[in-house]
């Protein structure tokens, strides 16, 4: 199984997006490095709507991801609930 | 009159619909293969271009919303950077030497790929793909803009930073990034594509643009981190699509698989010569070190890319045909090219310099298969002679790979001791390569290649000097007058680092930041 990442900025609007893809991905390990944190999974990665919006207490458009998102590996399957990263092989 | 909202908002995927579905038309006065004259010349055969998705499906309206906030956010950064002397907090002034080099050789890119992308965006015949194309020229152009407006601030300060639109059609290692960009400009559009969509941003970008960035804000950079990291957050929806596009072309008709595979056989060693550049940025020109580019080598080109052609072996793809040479340089490459610009630092517009004992001792452990080896006593050597007052300059001139264009200064695949050296001969002229793969993508375009513009070889035919300069006076330094035309302020944008302007400069400014 390969593995997918999502790197996003080290700063306050993405904790919660990390918060989030460590909660709803048991599998995945987040790296630090200076500036940037890295989300590791082997397979696949799901970002939810929902997980963060209950984390954070406001709405929150999976759009946003786009302002703080640094790289991305994988096949993505976009919708208004979720972000999935996964590769087929 | 009251209006009364009877549907639900429209998820993402129909709002994506309604942007990229049905806004075209069948021509009338003249006829499609008029209008869209170029994507069919390639061999690259399309049935249906509506089974092209992007699948990040941004409308133009959360498009120019995020834009704008992540444009807020970086300048406020700027600002910020610029009123409370932001540059005296970098590690120390050899870093600039690496944001010079960025700005000289990067940036022009950036806008190189500007034009290749509106243009590919008129060229489509498929909405969706002119609209992709159409966004990433637009976001292009913001990169090339942020980097000019982040990186002016240095060029208020420090020296190598003018000049830049006149250098890069004239500089010899400007002349490598220059090639790349200009080769890719002159294929065809789906080739375009695929060198630049898949083979650099997909495959490649990662190197450039996530270790080197985290390394500028490692190395107190708060400017280039800023753009670079607002940049790559466009670079994501880049890669995304290069991925789709490859995708759209080896689904749409079983003909497309060898041109595509051609092409990315070509542009992945096309694209890992240009990063050899980053490698030295980021093994020798960080004062404080992330990563080495043998480790961003292993995470994003092996670990990611090996993922990406395991999951393209359904199409037919393999992995390009350069793959394991270009994994066995990530051992040499940083510090072959590091060499080569240390020697050849007369005639370069950064700085080059001598690394400390614990900076060796960083490279030792971090290569230990091939620095202590082949390289380590070079560069102790050559520290050796500055250390005695003969700084070692270069003052011949190297020859020039015909396709990448970069001094020959690789070695052979398993002879890490021995220059890698090719020949062709067409037409009965003579060509030399710096490896097989780029003497391969001569033979397979040669018509192309032999138009080449190599620095080296117009210094010498004596097109690199200004109009006023005369050969023949007994006096005349024909190097001197290279850099001249090349418009270097001698002395103060070249050569050694330790006891140059920049140095003293800094070292002055910053003193005077924490006492009056």
């Amino acid at each position: 199984m390969s593995k997918v990442f999502i790197i996003v900025q080290a700063n306050e609007e993405a904790r919660p997006i990390v918060e989030a893809l460590l909660q709803d991905n048991p599998h995945a390990v987040a790296q630090e490095s200076p500036a940037m944190v890295r989300i590791e999974a082997e397979g696949k990665l799901t970002l939810n709507r929902a997980t963060v919006e209950e984390l954070t207490g406001q709405p929150f458009n999976i759009q946003q991801l786009h302002v703080n998102l640094i790289s991305i590996s994988g096949h993505i399957d976009e919708d208004d609930d979720y972000l999935t990263v996964a590769w087929a092989n | 009159m009251d209006m009364k909202a009877t549907k639900k908002k429209l998820g993402i995927k129909e709002r994506y619909a309604h942007m990229t579905r049905g806004l075209g038309w069948e021509p009338t006065y003249q006829p499609a293969d008029a209008v869209f004259p170029y994507d069919k010349y390639e061999g690259i055969k399309i049935h249906d271009w509506d089974k092209w998705v992007d699948p990040f499906r941004l409308t133009m309206d959360a498009y120019w919303k995020y834009q704008g906030e992540k444009d807020r956010k970086l300048y406020a950064v700027i600002d910020a950077f610029a009123q409370n002397n932001g540059h005296l907090n970098i590690t120390d002034a050899r870093y600039l030497s690496a944001i010079k080099l960025f700005w000289q050789g990067v940036s022009p890119l950036e806008n190189y790929v500007v034009q290749g992308f509106a243009r590919a965006g008129r060229h489509f015949r498929g909405e969706a793909s002119r609209v992709a194309c159409q966004m990433q020229a637009v976001d292009e152009l913001r990169h090339y803009q942020t980097q000019a407006h982040s990186i002016s601030n240095y060029n208020k300060y420090y020296n190598g930073f003018h000049s830049q639109r006149h250098m890069w059609d004239r500089v010899w290692y400007l002349s490598v990034p220059k090639s790349f960009g200009e080769d890719a400009l002159t294929a065809g559009p789906f080739e375009f594509l695929i060198a630049i969509s898949f083979s650099f941003e997909y495959v490649l970008t990662n190197l450039l643009f996530v270790p080197f960035m985290s390394g500028a804000a490692y190395n107190g950079d708060m400017s280039t981190v800023t753009f670079g990291f607002s940049a790559q957050s466009d670079e994501s929806r880049h890669m995304t699509l290069g991925i789709e596009a490859i995708k759209f072309l080896l689904e749409q008709d079983p003909a497309n698989v060898p041109i595509v595979q051609g092409w990315i056989d070509k542009w992945f060693w096309r694209g890992s010569k240009v990063l050899a550049l980053v490698g030295m940025m980021m093994d020798y020109m960080l004062p404080k070190r992330v990563m080495s580019w043998k480790e961003a080598w292993e995470i994003y080109a092996e670990e990611n890319g090996g993922a990406l052609f395991r999951d393209l072996a359904r199409y037919g793809i393999r992995p390009p045909k350069g793959w394991a040479d270009a994994c066995e340089a990530k051992d040499h490459i940083s510090h072959q090219v590091w060499l080569l610009f240390y020697e050849y630092g007369g005639a370069a517009a950064f700085h080059t310099w001598s690394l400390t004992n614990e900076e060796l001792d960083w490279l030792s452990a971090k290569y230990p298969d091939s620095f202590d080896k082949y390289y380590r006593p070079r560069l102790e050597f050559l520290r050796d002679k500055h250390a005695r007052g003969e700084r070692v300059y270069q003052s011949t001139l190297p020859t020039l790979c015909t396709t990448c264009q970069i001094p020959l200064c690789f070695t052979e695949p398993g002879d890490p001791t021995k220059i890698s050296h090719r020949e062709t001969v067409y037409e009965d002229e003579k060509y030399v390569f710096c490896s097989v793969h780029c003497q391969e993508i001569f033979c397979n375009e040669p018509e192309k290649f032999v138009q080449s513009w190599l620095p080296v070889n117009q210094i010498y035919q004596g097109n690199c000097f200004n109009p006023d300069v005369d050969p023949t006076a007994p006096d005349f330094d024909p190097l001197k007058a290279v850099l001249e035309y090349f418009k270097y302020n001698l002395g103060r944008d070249n050569g050694e680092f330790e006891g140059s302007e920049d140095q003293r400069n800094f070292a002055m400014w910053r003193g005077q930041a924490s006492k009056n």
